[in-house]
């Protein structure tokens, strides 16, 4: 699996008069699991939403590799191995969960508009949809609407989903929010192994969770970048203490 | 008891699949047969001459299942509310018309509807590129507007949609496929049940396909498509230019049975009936238009016989079925499921009959207030007499006024009663089925 280098060049969004983010430049390498962390409203579900074409830019470039992505709609991005998971649950509600794996795997696997294919048929989609049902531990919830699983195994679902196409960079907002210290662990072991040699962007407010899973760390403020580099030298920053860190312990 | 659970599941599993084909086509199949034989029990045997009247309601039910299933397509399937449905529809029949009469007719009769579906999926290609580019409410006006336009290009354009009067056509221009004389109103009916099964055939197919699960999701979470690789707005387009393909169908089937078209065919009213036909019948499921299609019918050209008042009753079943039954008939029908498996339904039967005396009441308070109020504004005028279940009353006395009223008002308070009594059985029992339920 070729996981693709995520780069950021000087990108700034503005809401009317608001500059929410204020010139970020962040590279991802290849493969690596980076974490964007920082207070509430430093712009990092923001900076998401650009990434995955939810919002346009303001000015400044986003690249998979050398292909632009800040001038495409969400789905030409998502068709280039780039998927994203929200941080309110977004999955298809009134739909099976197995109905909702095998929606996310339609497009990858070369199915697009077809109106000719019956989908009971199509041995290995639903074998695909069943086995990454058996990933996210949904097996057993199988033919239950999506909308009415718990919170968690929503989450679960979600995650699922976001991976399913095969996409080789993947954007994690928020996956552990709102789960109690077991699931955390059950959550995150499940991207820990879902994510195995993919590029990972994820936005975490859990620091034991941070500072387990990233590779690199990177602390945004107020739209912009203030720190980027491993676990441990953001742990030494002096600018992050004051700025986040510090503030939470305090 | 435990250990002895897994062992039969296998057997078990097998003869489930075994069945599952079965009981797919069951419901297709007895619906067929009842097409089938329908105007034969019409039928008068000792002039040994069909009921015309009837086989022609027959024949409508038939194309409006078509219609109302092609605008469930975009209402339950893919969660778009269109006021232009009749459009294609319409333009599928002033289409079928024209083929009739442009001797000698180069398509077949029986092939004819499919022209008609050809020509209402080149228009709903055209309208649907410009509807859904807009979501929710935006989607809903520009369809209204599309409404509009096509009503006043009928009456303007008298060239193809022939003004006000329509246009006339004679369905014996065409030759048959099978040598068939369709002079009679049985064979029209008959081709109207075959084109009506291929249709809802191939409605019932598209949605277990990849275009057909994606409008589900479309419907579901816009935004979630679109992270999964879909474009939205292509797959919304591509089902309404498909629902227009089934609606032409239909509009052709409905030229060949009447040999008129006129601009009530892409009207707004008809549009507004498929609305109707749909949420009555209950969006919710496949075949929920197809009772809403068939009920909304018979109350049209069986009510219509009754009382000048008829459209106040379906707009007043309109009403209460989106307030106390948004899942429509199919819907109510579909909670029974486990309750009728777990053959508890003799359980209900008292309270349904408890209801069942209050809502008659109701309703009959209901009829005499309407059709009073509608005798003393048309009917009187028309010189008529005014006698209803064999009553009789003075429309002009108050008396018959304050029981009529009344009986409804004191029927509503007995019937909401009664209602409360019947959901707290009704919740009684699901609970109970939870419960015993393996899990």
């Amino acid at each position: 699996m070729n996981a693709p280098a995520l780069h950021l060049r000087d990108v700034r969004k503005s809401f009317g008069p608001t500059e929410v983010i204020r010139g970020v430049t962040l590279d991802i390498a290849a493969g690596e699991r980076h974490a964007l962390i920082g207070p509430n409203g430093a712009g990092k579900t923001t900076l998401f939403n650009l990434i995955s074409g939810r919002f346009p830019v303001t000015s400044g470039q986003v690249a998979l590799d050398d292909t632009r992505l800040d001038t495409m709609p969400p789905h030409r991005i998502n068709r280039l191995g780039l998927s994203r998971s929200f941080q309110i649950t977004s999955i298809f509600h009134r739909l099976s969960v197995f109905e909702n794996l095998r929606c996310a795997l339609l497009w990858s696997r070369g199915y697009r508009y077809s109106f000719w294919h019956t989908l009971t048929r199509q041995t290995a989609l639903n074998e695909a949809a069943e086995r990454l049902l058996e990933d996210i531990d949904l097996t057993a919830r199988r033919d239950i609407q999506a909308g009415l699983l718990s919170y968690a195994e929503q989450r679960a679902l979600e995650i699922g989903m976001t991976i399913a196409g095969g996409a080789t960079a993947i954007l994690l907002d928020e996956p552990t929010a709102g789960m109690s210290n077991t699931e955390t662990e059950a959550a995150i072991a499940m991207i820990r192994r879902l994510t195995d040699g993919k590029t990972l962007l994820m936005v975490e407010h859990d620091m034991r969770v941070v500072f387990d899973l990233a590779d690199t760390i990177t602390v945004l403020v107020y739209g912009q970048v203030i720190a980027s580099g491993p676990p441990a030298a953001i742990r030494a920053n002096r600018a992050v203490q004051e700025a986040y860190l510090g503030a939470e312990a305090a | 008891m435990t250990a002895a659970v897994p062992r039969p599941r296998p057997t078990a599993m097998r003869a489930a699949t075994r069945n599952r084909p079965i009981r797919a086509v069951a419901p297709w199949i007895a619906m067929l047969l009842i097409a089938l034989v329908l105007p034969w029990l019409f039928r008068d045997y000792t002039t040994g001459r069909d009921n015309g009247f009837m086989t022609a309601m027959f024949g409508q039910m038939g194309m409006m299942i078509v219609f109302a299933l092609s605008y469930n397509m975009l209402m339950g399937e893919a969660g778009l509310l269109s006021f232009c449905h009749a459009v294609f529809f319409g333009f599928g029949g002033y289409c079928v018309a024209h083929l009739l009469n442009a001797v000698p007719v180069v398509v077949p009769l029986e092939l004819l509807p499919l022209a008609g579906g050809v020509c209402g999926l080149g228009l709903s290609a055209v309208f649907g590129g410009m509807a859904t580019k807009q979501r929710t409410t935006a989607f809903a006006m520009i369809t209204f507007g599309i409404g509009e336009l096509a009503v006043t290009a009928a009456i303007m354009f008298q060239h193809f949609f022939g003004g006000e009067s329509g246009i006339t056509t004679d369905r014996q221009n065409a030759a048959s496929l099978f040598g068939v004389n369709y002079a009679h109103g049985l064979a029209v009916y008959y081709l109207i049940v075959a084109w009506t099964l291929i249709a809802a055939l191939g409605m019932f197919y598209l949605r277990g396909t990849p275009l057909g699960r994606m409008a589900n999701a479309c419907r579901d979470n816009y935004e979630r498509a679109q992270f999964v690789g879909y474009d939205p707005r292509m797959v919304r387009f591509i089902q309404f230019a498909l629902s227009g393909l089934f609606a032409g169908i239909g509009g052709g089937l409905y030229s060949i049975a009447y040999e008129i078209v006129t601009y009530d065919a892409v009207n707004a009213p008809l549009s507004g009936n498929a609305l109707l036909m749909a949420f009555i019948g209950g969006v919710g499921s496949f075949g929920g238009p197809v009772i809403g299609a068939i009920l909304i019918t018979a109350l049209q050209s069986g009510l219509s016989l009754m009382s000048n008042s008829w459209l106040v009753y379906v707009g007043l079943l309109f009403i209460v079925m989106v307030t106390v039954a948004p899942t429509g008939i199919a819907g109510i029908l579909r909670a029974h499921g486990p309750i009728v498996r777990a053959g508890r339904l003799g359980t209900l039967a008292i309270p349904y009959l408890r209801m069942a005396v209050p809502g008659l009441i109701v309703l009959t308070g209901l009829v005499f207030l309407v059709e009073m109020l509608s005798f003393a504004t048309i009917g009187a005028a028309e010189g008529k007499t005014f006698s209803l279940f064999g009553f009789a009353p003075n429309v002009y006395a108050p008396m018959p006024w304050i029981v009529a009223l009344a009986g409804f008002a004191a029927g509503i308070v007995w019937l909401r009663l009664e209602g409360q009594r019947f959901f707290a059985v009704w919740d009684d029992l699901m609970t109970g089925l939870a419960a015993a339920a393996p899990r």
